[in-house]
């Protein structure tokens, strides 16, 4: 089983502020990664790391080492804006571009040019819309605007634009948190369907999310990684009392 | 019971305000509708729209000619193209840089400056037209053997863009500022710089803002008095030439009232007219802002 990304201790501050400590994970390709923990964490800060958008936010740095393909993506030759074409992104609340559905998809290949001609990028849209499960729904209206889809169908033209650009992994944000259950349970077929293809990493609060989507969880608890491990095993036995303790809802 | 009582008065007090606010508004429209019927009944709405020559006088014998307002109109016209030339792409290439790239310190210091701009009084940058950006556009025309105005609507336009500048470019600030972070971020996401975030999405998602602010400033820009009067002039000229003496409308209404006491003739009435004309004008324009804000908001809110 080869490592996808491997992560060596790293640790996370905003400002003066630590956030994460000495966090050591493997991520196994084409597998599912689940990450747990109660709010604030650190789990999705974590998640941040992976395709450095904390690079955003002023005042974050961190050290140590996250290995994509046995490369630092925090070497100072790495450049940021191709990383994050392999590491792809989807956020806890639907965010698309208030453009056409359309549009929303062509985004990323038109700002990587990666297409040819324009029947090759109709091609690109229509194949990420398939693989998000999307396209049935919205192929006879490719140019109304994304913003009238409902927030589940928003949320897969999310997927299908990040899986237009082609990337190697997706990482997601509670990708379900303002979702209602059907389309909670539509975008949990799809990240098992996408598993075939891509490595994914999820945030989530729902544990049993958790234990349906994924093949390794780990939990974070106050900016450390306590336990990680194959779901179901860290669901029956899991070996630390706070993992315990969180996963049979004693606190959360 | 006391309570109730007390509600209620202070209920009537409060009602009594926004009534009177509201009232009053009512009655300059009336006053201004009144006084602007009065003189198209002196002079035909048709030659005032149309007419292309603007010097107003009314004959002994009751006669009156010269109150075609289009040398006015395209006067104002083209002082406003001139301001918002210079303040549609600065305010927003400001607005971009103050909401996207500067940190917040730096932020901190420009924001509270661009405002004490605003604040400064009309006249002010009326004096900086006349003498100090005046001699320097002889100076450029001079260098390039060109004849120019001494009062040139270039002159004022210029300077009645950089009055709209802080204006402007707080509402675009204000506009970009507002869209949601995670538009920022899923475009990051896929890999796109900070420019073509800004290209692609940020502008683009708030466009319906941006125009609105260019057509509250374009509103500011065509009611503004004081810098016309220093800079601009007073010769109604029919031209479109920008290096050529113009007048606006509202330069004329001043003109028109001064020194006047009794409004009973065309010449004084006709400040009312050109008034209403204004007042209709901007008033086209702030709803059309408003229109436009909430069509988009239904389309893609």
């Amino acid at each position: 089983m080869t490592l996808k990304i491997n992560v060596n201790h790293l640790n996370l501050f905003y400002g003066n502020k630590q956030a994460l400590f000495d966090v050591s994970l493997g991520f196994p390709e084409f597998q599912t990664t689940a990450l747990i923990g109660p709010s604030g964490c650190g789990k999705s800060s974590f998640l941040r790391c992976l395709n450095r958008m904390n690079d955003i936010i002023p005042n974050a740095h961190v050290d140590g080492q996250v290995l994509l393909d046995d490369k630092d993506i925090y070497a100072p030759s790495v450049d940021v804006v191709e990383l994050r074409t392999h590491v792809g992104m989807v956020f806890q609340k639907p965010n698309p571009f208030p453009r056409s559905i359309y549009e929303n998809v062509a985004y990323g290949p038109r700002i990587h040019s990666l297409f040819k001609s324009k029947a090759d990028l109709d091609q690109i849209v229509e194949k990420s819309l398939v693989r998000a499960g999307l396209w049935e729904e919205v192929k006879d209206r490719l140019y109304q605007p994304a913003t009238r889809l409902s927030g589940g169908q928003q949320q897969r033209l999310c997927i299908a634009r990040a899986i237009a650009v082609n990337p190697e992994v997706i990482l997601m944000d509670e990708p379900c948190s303002a979702l209602d259950p059907i389309a909670t349970a539509k975008v949990e077929e799809l990240i098992d369907e996408l598993r075939e293809r891509f490595t994914i990493v999820i945030v989530t609060h729902n544990l049993q999310q958790a234990a349906r989507v994924s093949q390794q969880t780990a939990f974070f608890h106050s900016g450390y990684l306590v336990e990680a491990g194959e779901t179901g095993a860290l669901f029956t036995i899991p070996q630390d009392a706070r993992t315990q303790g969180y996963i049979t809802g004693r606190y959360g | 019971m006391r309570f109730l009582w007390v509600e209620r008065c202070v209920r009537l007090f409060f009602l009594l305000c926004a009534f009177g606010s509201v009232a009053v508004t009512i009655g300059i429209v009336a006053s201004l509708i009144g006084e602007a019927l009065r003189f198209f009944s002196r002079v035909s709405p048709i030659d005032f729209l149309f007419g292309l020559t603007w010097a107003p006088y009314t004959l002994p014998t009751g006669e009156v000619s010269g109150f075609g307002a289009i040398p006015l109109f395209t006067g104002t016209a083209l002082i406003t193209l001139v301001a918002m030339a210079v303040a549609i792409p600065c305010g927003t290439m400001i607005a971009v840089y103050l909401s996207e790239y500067a940190t917040s310190s730096v932020r901190q210091i420009f924001k509270p400056l661009l405002e004490t701009l605003a604040g400064i009084p009309t006249l002010v940058y009326g004096f900086f037209a006349a003498t100090t950006l005046a001699p320097i556009l002889r100076e450029i025309a001079g260098f390039f053997q060109i004849s120019i105005a001494s009062e040139s609507a270039l002159n004022a336009g210029l300077v009645m863009g950089i009055m709209i500048l802080p204006y402007m470019s707080s509402l675009c600030e204000d506009a970009l500022h507002r869209l949601p972070t995670s538009l920022r971020e899923g475009s990051m996401g896929l890999g796109a710089t900070s420019s073509e975030t800004i290209v692609r999405v940020l502008l683009p998602a708030a466009f319906p803002n941006l125009m609105a602010a260019f057509l509250l400033s374009l509103s500011r820009a065509i009611g503004e008095t004081m810098i016309v009067v220093m800079a601009a002039g007073l010769a109604a000229n029919l031209t479109f030439n920008p290096l050529e003496a113009v007048t606006t409308v509202t330069v004329q209404i001043v003109n028109l009232l001064t020194g006047e006491q009794e409004f009973d003739n065309a010449k004084t009435l006709a400040a009312f007219g050109l008034g209403f004309v204004l007042f209709i004008l901007t008033l086209f324009l702030n709803i059309l802002a408003l229109y436009g804000i909430k069509r988009y908001k239904r389309i893609y809110g």
